[in-house]
């Protein structure tokens, strides 16, 4: 066969990426997840001392909250697979990585399995994180100093 | 009010879309994709975009894992200002450290409580 016509046919073949659909439900997951957050950051406004700068503090705990609830009963994994990147960009995904790593690794002992494979997928995150910001507040500190910006 | 809701629920929804972009267009793992946004968050913050985007979607803005870099560089950037070069190490927890804590306790606490069965 023509290398040309096996490539059409290949591509007519391989089943395509439902894209717009996977777009949708990361939209409406990560939209839902997002809102529940304010509804919780609502919560600490109103009955505790917190403002809008700072109750976004206790509202990252809480969700992380919700997401061991979730991810123990397992049912963070069929959000995920429902909503792709909607359930993982959310802080709750950096929540569900954590604990569900410290979950599967119990069997390997709470020093060993728990301790040591707790990070392993959220640990990169971190990683990065820091970094950049570390290099980013670098930068910007230097640049202050020099005059060229300011905070 | 009422609009910080809506557009907590469009700002967040489209940060996720832009991850779910990454990974089906760019071929991102779910990984990679995570650590492009939170390098991402951190740089705005560090031009000054993020707070504006907080100040306009609220958890829209802060539950997304791009917050996450942009705390780690605003509380970098706060010591800074105040401590000089030194300030951007020590600084750089203050902000994030509710996530990061809230993260192992309950991590620990659900391996204290659930068993895996393959459904995590």
């Amino acid at each position: 066969m023509e290398q040309q016509k096996y490539a059409h046919l290949e591509k007519e073949l391989s089943p395509k990426t439902p894209l717009l659909k996977n777009i949708v439900r990361a939209f409406l997951t990560g939209g839902l997840i997002c809102l529940i957050g304010q509804f919780i950051a609502l919560f600490y406004i109103t009955y505790f001392d917190f403002t809008e700068r700072t109750a976004s503090n206790p509202t990252v705990a809480t969700m992380i909250f919700i997401s061991m609830l979730l991810t123990g009963f397992g049912l963070y994994k069929k959000i995920s697979q429902f909503g792709g990147a909607g359930a993982a960009v959310p802080i709750t995904g950096f929540g569900n990585a954590v604990v569900s790593s410290a979950i599967e690794h119990k069997s390997e002992g709470y020093v060993l399995g728990v301790g040591g494979n707790m990070f392993k997928l959220a640990g990169s995150v971190i990683l990065f994180g820091v970094f950049s910001a570390f290099v980013v507040a670098l930068i910007k500190t230097i640049l202050v100093k020099f005059g060229v910006v300011s905070w | 009010m009422i609009s910080i809701y809506i557009t907590s629920f469009i700002v967040g929804g489209l940060i996720c879309v832009i991850g779910q972009l990454l990974m089906d267009v760019g071929k991102l793992t779910p990984a990679h994709t995570l650590c492009t946004l939170v390098v991402t968050g951190s740089i705005l913050d560090g031009i000054g975009w993020y707070e504006p985007l907080i100040d306009f979607a609220g958890a829209g803005a802060t539950i997304p894992i791009t917050s996450f870099g942009n705390a780690l560089t605003h509380g970098a950037l706060a010591e800074a200002e105040k401590h000089g070069l030194i300030g951007v190490v020590t600084g750089m927890f203050e902000v994030t450290s509710s996530g990061i804590s809230a993260a192992i306790i309950f991590g620990l606490i659900g391996a204290l409580l659930f068993t895996s069965k393959g459904n995590v």
